[in-house]
């Protein structure tokens, strides 16, 4: 029999596959189709920052706006005895998740700045959340920010998030640092359990018809797995904090490359939300007899077997590996 | 009797709060003043809240007035406890069915926020014209007088009613009760369960039609036993006098609090006494009490029970010694003998053989202030020999000399009481933190506290006047602040210094708070001189604070309002400082807080950070100030507007005598140019570089406030330096100049035109041809630039084809200016129909946004043209609207006729060919009607001479009906979909050649946002708290079954060309024609700068798919239907969710969110499909083709 087990933050999980944070958590009866699909643990869809903050103030401008302004309408809205903006709905959503599913559910916080926001993370504890996953993810637009008061102000806010809970922490993050195993050691050293590999987000793409800027999700493919399978395999055994890695998977062959780098899961997300749940099982199935074919015992075997610091040659994972892509490119004109 | 709960509530609820508990079925529709009672009973019934029998009440909403007393009515018969509210005409459409209810001897209780009855003009203030409407129907009518006595009669009313089972009529005084905010003790549901008996509830339930017992109710009589039957109720209305003040007594046992038919204060061997109802009695009331002080024997009688009328009691309640009796009522009834409420008194006197001198009059009409200072003068007139009789009180009549003269400042207020007053923008939020500080003051100290606030007439820009009383005495004033007697005066916006004398209510040694951009040293020198001499004059106090900046910082925005009651709690000391921010900060807790976390930090931090931004300014000993206060209007404004208007916007109107009014109603157009209002602080500049001149920024223009013009160059040279100008791109007129010109006092800088403007810089796309600049550097430059552009000549109509935007827009728009919503989805569309047939419109408005936007005095957009042409604008009612559109193009039909029946008189002297002209002039386009204008003013010409003609006489004065006419009835959906369908039905059904132009905002706007039949499936409004759970009406597919009707369904930020023709076509349709247009509303909850994209979203979200239904297709074989849009192309959620109006539910309950959404998307599919099929018929095999 295949061990598929693994573990994340602490937590024991039937295999390493995770459903990242996406509409797929949204819903009460998709999360109930991940659990029986077998997922071995939800990231819930992420509470942002903004939404926190500008959903309740968007309201509230939006029910002011206009009242008690002219005689024949105090009003344009009703009033509603309650509202549930941002926090609450968030919160009573992991609530019902947890009593629905069977498998460790992991809140999501999505945000920047501190401030009185970062409190939502002991909320999302007292929710029920098994472990709570930290989004960072901030565009540095002003040219007198410098990288160091930017990871700084990140080291700050894990180390306040960190502060507020006593379950595992992860902090998800972008791959755009000079130094990612010097930032993934700060954030470790500030608190954080796990690190998870990488982000993704919305970027603006322009429409040439009416010269605006849009925004435009596309949804990943396993080409875009390379970026975080080599830095998990030079973070691996580098940082003392679990390892995610997410962006790219979509197969049972980028499960099992994920582990081999030295994962600890992986997380799916726009695999799921093209073809649903049910491939769960189909990867969890073809992951099970690639290891048989080959005698795998583990999942914990195979984790970090091919990490920077496990294969031959090291170096394929620095710049050596970047030149020696170009010259293939070059021979394959 | 132990100590009672207090609350601070305003009239309405403290009826509604009553009515809710104390009955089973409420029925409602919407209109001001009373609509507050019909939307928290929707509310409370919404949140689960219970009558005193444990159930929660079941509201409905109507189609009309008259369809909630039909309700009503079927409710009470079968066996409800049933309440409903209203006032004015809504009253006056239920009056039928009060006939009935009565005739039928029903229990239930009718609450009224009287108002004033639409006659020469429509008012939506308070008088008792609607309820002295009733007095014949056979109802019990029980005054209230104050927002106490609201809750308390209210009760009074509903115990009374059971026990009697006649109807009862509560009415209070619109506005001056029902939205007066004051400290009231409260009736708990034992007190409702104590007055009310269930054995009587019981009986009205065992009155009801069921097939169990089945009865007949409701036969028709015959001259044989009708009477008899009418006079068999007599007995009932005899006992009704002493089983109100039963309850009454049984009331005064339950609260202390006791109430008779005829109240009587005063001395008690008066020899003047007062007689009146309603809110006036308490002003009466405490004047009696200082007047008795002072020595003199007067007293005053208020009526609590109007009907029946109990001459027994009312005798009984006069003192012996009553040698006067001065009767006032609140109405008017023209022609009469006497007012309703006098005629009463006198045929009292005269049964009980009393020798008193009696004589009345009139005060109070749409909520004229009524003072102490009347009173008094009411009082001495009495005294006189020969008192003036229907004398009036208020006003100066200076052409039937009927009113008296009165000393204002004449006071009988308590000199503890503490008077405050605000003026505030509509938009800062003033009146809410007021309504906040005097539940403050009322639930938090001892004091007594009122509050009673303004309002001026427009949607964008308005200016608040909040009033304010508080002190340990009892408030008995029921009438404005007066000049030099508040304590307390702020002025939270800087330029109604400029405007408005808000100084002269302050009295010496006030204080004086003012929001300015300056600083403590710097503000003194920014005030007008006139400012800083009464500041000097009365040794005020004054304080400043830059509460924009406090607002800033914190992310309040521009609401200032918690900013600036900080601030009066700070300086007015009525509560010590410590506790007044705790109270503020647990009010906005309380009022904000379930609206999110953030919302409230926000306003903790406004309160915070508000004290350290406060100063004392030190007030130097004379006034050096260079800044002048402005004149109201232009001095080239003319006469009557500058002496009838002028002092109207600067609440000044109270002095306006008889003289100067209009004496049926009628008005000059194109007032609002005199206006000046300068509400934005941004408006748009164009720059010629990069337009295309495409006429995009023109179009939506809500207010007409950016305009283009072609022009000849050689006009330059005499243009202002500023005045910005390029080579015309119009292949109509080659070589000439064009420019685009705003009018920079008159913009809301809502930035449509902005969004609009496809013109983009191609070194740096977030520049446009139009961008937003502050108001202030360039308002001078740009005014005279403005008026050097409207003197420019107008195009030559019949030199253009308007067919294209960029063209339609060089016409003169004849709707400028509105006083409508900065941001208006509706005005763009009214604006259009201006331009492209306003100089030959009559126009027929429905009540509601438009009639008020278009003809709220002081100022009324609908304008005319060089020529002195320009849309003839009227509003009749509400209901009637179409068919009041369809009497105007009768009367133009029928004198049409009869003019062209009396040309063939005149052929010797105006010769056969210009006869032959006029009766086959092709008048379908600008040069066919300048032609035809051209020949009728050929014939007047022709026939001038012919002086003793009547005939000639009559064509002279019906010529110009040879000229085609065009008739607009316009209205909102709560017109066209609900109130006035009936009639819109049968005016499409006539074939007449009426336009219809529907401006859908989906929702009552103008009464606050009440669910009407065209609010879509999902969206959340009042009467549709949960969302409405049905689909929107199709209005459109109805009009398409008659096959001879134009029906069109647009979006002018969809396609603003689509727009353009629909209007178009349906104005030259030969028939009766309907545009539907979705108007974006304030009542969304959007981003109203967004409006137009909003509108582009509906369309492509298939919710509001375009088309064009034209029968003259299917008379040549074409199917009529054309849909103009594309197949739904987003998800419905793309399109609503971005508005408040749909999100609102997703946070209130997700769940009923989600069901509502995927119903609406199916409701989506279906419509489409539905038309799809329509539109794919084959015409040219129906073997019956339509006729013209």
């Amino acid at each position: 029999m295949t061990d598929l087990t693994t573990t994340y933050l602490g937590l024991n999980l039937k295999n390493p596959i995770v459903a990242s944070a996406s509409p797929l958590s949204k819903k009460l009866d998709s999360a109930q189709k991940l659990d029986e699909a077998g997922v071995g643990a939800i990231v819930m869809y992420s509470l942002f920052e903004e939404q926190i903050i500008h959903e309740s103030l968007e309201l509230d401008h939006f029910l002011t706006r206009g009242t008690d302004s002219f005689a024949e309408a105090m009003s344009y809205l009703p009033e509603s005895s309650s509202y549930a903006t941002g926090p609450g709905k968030y919160l009573d959503h992991i609530t019902a998740i947890k009593k629905t599913v069977s498998v460790p559910v992991i809140g999501s916080l999505n945000g920047v700045s501190k401030g009185g926001w970062t409190s939502y993370a002991r909320h999302i504890q007292d929710a029920g959340a098994d472990a709570l996953e930290l989004n960072l993810y901030y565009v540095a637009s002003d040219p007198n920010l410098t990288s160091n008061e930017l990871e700084n102000a990140y080291v700050e806010l894990v180390a306040d998030v960190k502060s507020n809970i006593s379950i595992p922490l992860a902090v998800k993050l972008s791959p755009f640092f000079s130094s990612i195993p010097n930032v993934c050691q700060k954030l470790v050293e500030a608190g954080a359990d796990g690190l998870v590999l990488f982000n993704r987000f919305y970027q603006p793409d322009f429409d040439l018809d009416d010269l605006d800027v849009i925004h435009t999700l596309h949804l990943s493919t396993s080409a875009e797995l390379n970026l975080p399978l080599r830095w998990i395999s030079i973070l691996y055994g580098k940082i003392k904090a679990d390892l995610a890695l997410t962006s790219g998977v979509h197969t049972a062959q980028d499960v099992i490359k994920s582990m081999m780098a030295g994962a600890q899961v992986t997380m799916l997300a726009s695999e799921l939300l093209t073809n649903g749940p049910r491939r769960i099982p189909d990867i969890l199935s073809v992951v099970e007899s690639w290891m048989q074919e080959r005698d795998y015992a583990s999942i914990k075997q195979m984790q970090g077997s091919m990490s920077q610091n496990a294969v031959r040659e090291p170096a394929a994972f620095e710049r050596a590996n970047y030149m020696k892509v170009l010259s293939s490119w070059k021979e394959q004109l | 009797m132990a100590k009672r709960k207090m609350i601070t509530i305003d009239g309405n609820e403290a009826a509604a709060s009553i009515a809710h508990r104390a009955s089973e079925v409420i029925a409602i529709y919407p209109i001001t003043p009373s609509s507050g009672m019909g939307e928290l009973s929707d509310e409370w019934s919404a949140k689960g809240k219970k009558n005193i029998w444990g159930t929660v009440p079941l509201v409905a909403e109507l189609q009309s007035e008259g369809g909630a007393a039909g309700s009503v009515h079927g409710a009470l018969q079968t066996g409800a406890l049933t309440t409903t509210f209203t006032a004015s005409q809504g009253l006056l459409l239920m009056i039928p069915n009060m006939y009935k209810i009565a005739g039928e001897l029903t229990s239930t209780v009718f609450h009224i926020a009287a108002r004033a009855i639409a006659a020469q003009s429509l008012s939506i203030f308070g008088d008792h014209q609607d309820v002295m409407a009733c007095r014949q129907t056979g109802w019990a009518m029980l005054s209230s007088g104050s927002v106490q006595e609201a809750h308390d009669i209210a009760l009074i009313a509903h115990a009374t009613t059971l026990r009697t089972r006649i109807p009862f009529l509560h009415f209070f005084d619109g506005f001056r009760t029902s939205h007066e905010v004051a400290k009231i003790e409260y009736l708990e549901d034992d007190d409702l369960r104590a007055m009310i008996d269930d054995d009587l509830v019981r009986e009205h339930r065992a009155r009801a039609l069921t097939p169990d017992k089945p009865v007949l109710r409701g036969t028709a009589m015959n001259p044989d036993v009708y009477f008899q039957g009418r006079e068999s109720v007599n007995q009932y209305y005899e006992a009704v006098p002493g089983a109100v003040q039963a309850e009454m007594d049984k009331f005064a046992k339950l609260t202390g609090r006791q109430y008779k038919l005829f109240d009587y204060v005063g001395h008690p061997a008066a020899e003047r006494v007062i007689v009146l109802m309603g809110s006036g009695g308490e002003t009466v009331e405490a004047t009696v009490k200082h007047l008795v002080e002072q020595g003199e024997k007067v007293g005053a009688i208020r009526i609590r029970l109007y009907r029946p009328f109990s001459i027994e009691y009312f005798i009984k309640a006069l003192p012996a010694s009553v040698k006067t009796l001065a009767v006032l009522d609140r109405t008017k009834e023209p022609g009469s003998a006497g007012e309703p409420l006098y005629l009463d008194i006198v045929n009292a006197v005269s049964e009980s053989e009393m020798a008193i001198k009696v004589f009345g009059g009139r005060y109070g009409l749409s909520s004229k202030e009524f003072t102490p200072a009347m009173v008094k003068t009411i009082f001495d007139e009495a005294a006189k020999p020969q008192p003036k009789k229907h004398f009036t009180i208020g006003i100066k009549d200076d052409v039937s000399n009927t009113s008296l003269e009165y000393d204002p400042t004449f006071s009988v207020e308590y000199p503890e009481t503490v008077r405050c007053l605000f003026f505030g923008l509509g938009a800062d939020g003033t009146v809410g933190a007021n309504k906040n500080s005097i539940k403050i003051i009322g639930e938090e100290t001892e004091n007594n506290a009122q509050g009673y606030f303004v309002y001026d007439s427009k949607k964008s820009g308005s200016l608040t006047i909040s009033h304010l009383r508080f002190g340990p005495k009892p408030l008995q004033a029921p009438y404005l602040i007066s000049p030099n007697t508040a304590n307390f005066v702020a002025c939270h916006q800087f330029s109604f210094l400029e405007r408005f004398d808000v100084l002269k209510y302050a009295q010496n040694g006030a204080t004086f708070l003012i929001n300015s951009t300056f600083g403590p040293d710097q503000v003194w020198d920014e005030l007008p001189v006139e400012v800083q001499q009464v500041i000097i004059e009365k040794k005020l106090k004054f304080y400043n604070i830059n509460a924009y900046e406090v607002a800033e910082k914190t992310g309040m925005g521009t609401r200032i309002n918690t900013i600036m009651q900080t601030c009066f709690f700070a300086i007015s000391g009525v509560l010590p400082r410590e506790q007044a921010i705790a109270e503020i900060k647990h009010a906005i807790e309380k009022t904000y807080g379930k609206r999110g976390e953030a919302v409230v930090r926000k306003n903790f931090e406004a309160v915070d950070q508000t004290l350290a931004h406060l100063s004392e300014v030190k007030v130097p000993a004379s006034a050096s100030s260079t800044v002048k206060m402005r004149s109201a209007v232009p001095d080239a404004a003319p006469d009557f507007v500058k002496s009838v208007l002028g002092p109207m916007i600067v609440f000044e109107g109270d002095n306006i005598p008889v003289s100067a009014m209009p004496i049926d109603g009628t008005f000059p157009t194109g007032t609002t140019q005199w206006e000046k209002r300068n509400i934005s602080l941004e408006i748009p500049v164009w720059d010629p570089n990069l337009c295309i001149q495409c006429g995009k920024c023109v179009f939506v223009c809500p207010h007409a406030v950016i305009r283009h013009k072609v022009y000849d160059k050689a006009a330059l040279a005499e243009a202002p330096e500023t005045f910005k100008s390029m080579e015309s791109k119009f292949k109509e007129f080659p070589g000439m100049a064009y420019s685009i010109q705003v009018a920079p006092e008159d913009c809301t800088g809502c930035t449509l035109c902005v969004e609009a403007c496809p013109a983009k810089d191609k070194t740096q796309v977030g520049r446009k041809a139009i961008n937003m600049a502050a108001q202030p550097p360039l308002r001078e430059t740009e005014a005279a630039n403005w008026d050097f552009f409207l003197n420019l000549p107008e195009v030559d109509r019949t030199a253009i084809n308007p067919n294209t935007i960029k063209n339609s827009q060089l016409l003169q728009p004849l709707f400028e200016f509105s006083g409508a919503c900065t941001g208006c989805g509706e005005t763009p569309y009214v604006k259009l129909v201006s331009q492209l047939f306003g100089d030959r419109a009559v126009i027929a408005n429905a009540t509601g946004c438009s009639s008020i936007y278009g003809g709220n005095l002081p100022t009324t957009p609908w304008a005319k043209n060089k020529e002195g042409r320009g849309p003839a604008w009227s509003n009749s009612l509400f209901e009637d609207n179409a068919e009041f559109g369809l009497g105007m193009r009768l009367t133009i039909d029928k004198q049409t006729e009869y003019a062209r029946e009396l040309l063939p008189h005149f052929t010797p002297e105006l010769g056969q060919e210009l006869i032959d002209g006029l009766l086959n002039a092709d008048q379908s386009n600008e040069l066919g009607i300048k032609q035809q204008r051209e020949r009728v003013a050929a014939v007047k010409e022709k026939l001038s001479g012919l002086k003793n003609d009547s005939k000639a006489k009559d064509l002279i004065s019906l010529a110009d009906m040879l000229v085609k006419k065009s008739v607009w009835i316009m209205g909102g959906d709560g017109w066209a979909y609900d109130i006035g369908y009936g009639g819109l039905d049968h005016v499409m059904a006539s074939g007449r050649n009426v336009n219809i132009l529907v401006l859908d905002t989906e929702v009552y706007s103008n009464t606050g946002g009440q669910a009407s039949k065209s609010t879509p499936r999902g969206a959340v409004a009042k009467f549709a708290m949960a969302g409405k759970g049905i689909a929107k009406k199709d209005l459109g597919l109805i009009a398409m079954s008659y096959g001879y009707v134009y029906v069109a369904r647009v979006a002018m930020g969809a396609s603003d060309q689509q727009t353009l023709k629909a209007i178009l076509e349906a104005e030259a349709f030969n028939g009766p024609s309907i545009v539907i247009a979705y108007s974006h509303c304030i009542a969304h909850g959007i981003d109203m700068a967004k409006g137009l994209d909003q509108q582009k979203l509906a369309v492509q979200s298939g919710h509001w798919p375009l088309f064009r239904y034209n029968p003259e297709m299917a008379l040549n074989g074409q199917n009529p239907l054309q849909i103009d849009s594309k197949e739904p192309s987003i998800p419905l959620e793309q399109y609503i969710y971005n508005e408040t109006r749909y999100r609102m539910l997703t946070q209130s309950d997700e769940e009923r969110a989600e069901m509502l959404l995927k119903s609406a998307q199916a409701d989506v599919k279906n419509r489409w499909q539905y038309y799809q099929q329509m539109a794919a018929m084959n015409f040219a095999k129906v073997s019956d083709k339509p006729e013209s």
